[in-house]
C-alpha cells in the first residue's frame, strides 16, 4: 500500500483581523493588526487593557440561536470557523461519508468564561445556582463535540490541550489519523475565547502580557529589542483535511500538501523554554523529516514569535540549529501582531496564514519590527509585504508545559 | 403574573419555538423536543420567577405544561 497523503481543501476562521479568508489575507498583507483596548469587560484596574479581540462577529450567521445559547464562546467560535471551512471546501457530508469524517479541535483554556459566570452564580446562591449546562459548556472537548453534531462527522473525534500548541498539535494528530486510514476527512484546528477578566488577571499576574496600553497597535513587537510581552488574542481556525486520492476524486480544490508534522517537550520548565531551543529544534527536525524535505528547501517560517524576550530568542536559536546557513537565506515573519496570540487556536491560524503565504507567494510582514534584538539576526521581513515564490513552508507552535509542535505545508 | 404566560416566555427562550405552538396538553419530550436539560433549566427559571423550590421528586412527576402550571400555581396559593 502507498503511503496515505493529506491535503488541504478548507479554510474557515473567526479572527481579530476578520471572519473569511479574504479580509484576514488583505489585513495581513496590508500591515493592519486587530489589537486594541479590551471592551469585554471592564479592564480599568489591570495592568493590561489590550487584546485582539474579534470583531462583528454574529453567531446566528452561523448557528441557530436555540444552540449557540448552550455554548461557550470558545466553542461558538469553533463551530462557526468549522461551518466556513466545510463550505470553502464544498464538503457534503451524506450518510455513508459520516463515518469517515472525524473532528479535531485543540482548545488551550476551553470555558472559561462559562466557568466565571457559574463561579460567581455559586458564591451568590450556593450550590443550586448552578446550570446544568455549565460542565457541558465548560469542557474543552466541547467545541470537537458541538462541531461533530453540527456537521453529523461520526469519524474520529477529540480535543489535544498543549497550550499554546494546542491547535497545530491537533492539527497534527488529525494528518496522523487519517495516514493511520481512520478517516478520510479530517475537520481540524484550534479555539480560544479567554479575554475573561480571570483568564487576563492571570496572565497579567505572570507579568506574561505587554503592558503598552496606550499605544495598543504597536504593543506586540516579534523580535524587537522593545518587546515588552504578549498581546492576547481570541477566536477559532479550522481546516479541512483530506486524503489526497479522496480529494482529487471529488474535483476540491487544493492549497497545499499538509505534508509533516514534528512534537516535542522541552523537558526543563513549566512555562520557561529550554534555553538552547533544543526541544523546538527536535520539532521542526521531525517535521521535515516526516514530509522527506531537507531544510534547505524551506522557503519560509510563520514562527511562534510571541513578543517575549525568552521565545523570540530561543526560537531565533532552535531554527539557526536546524537551518544553519540557510537560516539566513529563508523568511521569518510572526503574525501574532495582527491576531495577538490566539493561545490554543494561534497554531491553527498561523497554519491558515502559511497557506495562504504558500498559495499567494507573499509573506506578511513582521509589525512593529524597528529596532532587532541583537541575538534575533534571522530576515524576519521588517516592513512590507515581501514577494517571494514559496514552494515549502514550516508553522511552529511552543506552549507552556514545554510543549513543541511544527507543521510543514508544500505546494502540489 | 399569569403562570402559563410566564413558563411560555421561558419555553420559547430556551427552545426558540413560536409562542402559539404551545399549549396547554403539550408533552415536554414529546411535542416540544425538550431534553432532560432542556427541563432542569426550566425549572430552575421557574424557581428564581416565582421564588419557590421544586424538589427533585417532584420535578420528575411533571411531563406536560399544564403539569408545571397547575404545580406552580398550587405551590402559590
Amino acid at each position: 500500500m502507498t503511503a496515505r497523503r493529506v491535503v488541504i481543501t478548507g479554510l474557515g476562521m473567526i479572527s481579530p483581523i476578520g471572519n473569511n479568508k479574504k479580509d484576514f489575507w488583505d489585513n495581513l498583507i496590508e500591515g493592519r493588526g486587530g489589537i486594541g483596548q479590551i471592551d469585554r469587560f471592564d479592564a480599568s484596574d489591570f495592568p493590561t487593557r489590550i487584546a485582539a479581540q474579534v470583531k462583528d462577529f454574529n453567531v446566528q450567521d452561523y448557528i441557530p440561536r436555540k444552540d449557540a445559547r448552550r455554548m461557550d464562546l470558545f466553542v461558538q467560535y469553533a463551530c462557526s470557523a468549522a461551518r466556513i471551512a466545510v463550505e470553502d471546501a464544498g464538503l457534503q457530508l451524506d450518510a455513508a461519508e459520516a463515518p469517515r469524517v472525524g473532528v479535531w479541535i485543540g482548545s488551550g483554556i476551553g470555558g472559561i468564561q462559562t466557568f466565571e459566570e457559574q463561579h460567581a452564580k455559586m458564591l451568590q446562591k450556593g450550590v443550586n445556582g448552578l446550570s446544568p449546562f455549565f460542565i457541558p459548556m465548560m469542557i474543552s472537548n466541547m467545541a470537537a463535540g458541538q462541531v461533530a453534531i453540527m456537521l453529523g462527522a461520526r469519524g474520529p473525534n477529540g480535543c489535544t490541550v498543549t497550550a499554546c500548541a494546542s491547535g497545530s498539535n491537533s492539527i497534527g494528530e488529525a494528518l496522523q489519523l487519517i495516514r493511520l486510514g481512520k478517516a478520510d476527512v479530517m475537520i481540524a484546528g484550534g479555539t480560544e475565547a479567554s479575554i475573561t477578566p480571570v483568564a487576563v488577571g492571570g496572565f497579567c499576574a505572570m507579568k506574561a502580557l505587554s503592558t503598552a496600553n496606550e499605544d495598543p497597535s504597536r504593543a506586540c513587537r516579534p523580535f524587537d529589542i522593545k518587546r515588552d510581552g504578549f498581546v492576547m488574542g481570541e477566536g477559532a481556525a479550522i481546516l479541512v483535511l483530506e486524503e489526497m486520492e479522496h480529494a482529487l476524486r471529488r474535483g476540491a480544490r487544493i492549497y497545499a500538501e499538509l505534508a509533516g508534522y514534528g512534537a516535542s517537550a522541552d523537558a526543563v520548565h513549566m512555562v520557561q523554554p529550554d534555553i538552547e531551543g533544543r526541544g523546538a529544534a527536535l520539532a521542526f527536525s521531525m517535521a521535515l523529516a516526516d514530509a522527506g524535505i531537507k531544510p534547505e528547501e524551506v522557503d519560509y517560517i510563520n514562527a511562534h514569535g510571541t513578543g517575549t524576550e525568552l521565545n523570540d530568542q530561543v526560537e531565533t536559536r532552535a531554527i539557526k540549529s536546524v537551518f544553519a546557513e540557510h537560516s539566513y537565506q529563508m523568511l521569518v515573519s510572526s503574525t501574532k501582531p495582527y491576531t495577538g496570540h490566539m493561545l490554543g487556536a494561534a497554531g491553527a491560524i498561523e497554519l491558515i496564514a502559511s497557506v495562504l503565504s504558500l498559495v499567494n507567494n507573499s509573506v506578511p510582514p513582521t509589525l512593529n519590527l524597528e529596532e532587532p534584538d541583537p541575538l534575533c539576526d534571522l530576515d524576519y521581513v521588517p516592513g512590507k509585504a515581501r514577494q517571494k515564490e514559496l514552494k515549502v513552508v514550516l508553522s511552529d507552535s511552543l506552549g507552556f508545559g514545554g510543549h513543541n509542535a511544527a507543521l510543514v505545508i508544500r505546494k502540489i | 403574573m399569569n403562570v402559563f404566560e410566564e413558563l411560555k416566555k421561558i419555553i420559547v427562550e430556551i427552545k426558540d419555538i413560536p409562542e402559539d405552538e404551545i399549549q396547554l396538553e403539550a408533552k415536554f419530550a414529546e411535542d416540544l423536543e425538550a431534553d432532560s436539560l432542556d427541563i432542569v433549566e426550566m425549572l430552575m427559571l421557574l424557581e428564581e420567577k416565582f421564588d419557590i423550590q421544586i424538589p427533585e421528586e417532584e420535578a420528575a412527576k411533571l411531563k406536560t405544561v399544564k403539569n408545571v402550571v397547575d404545580y406552580v400555581e398550587a405551590k402559590l396559593q
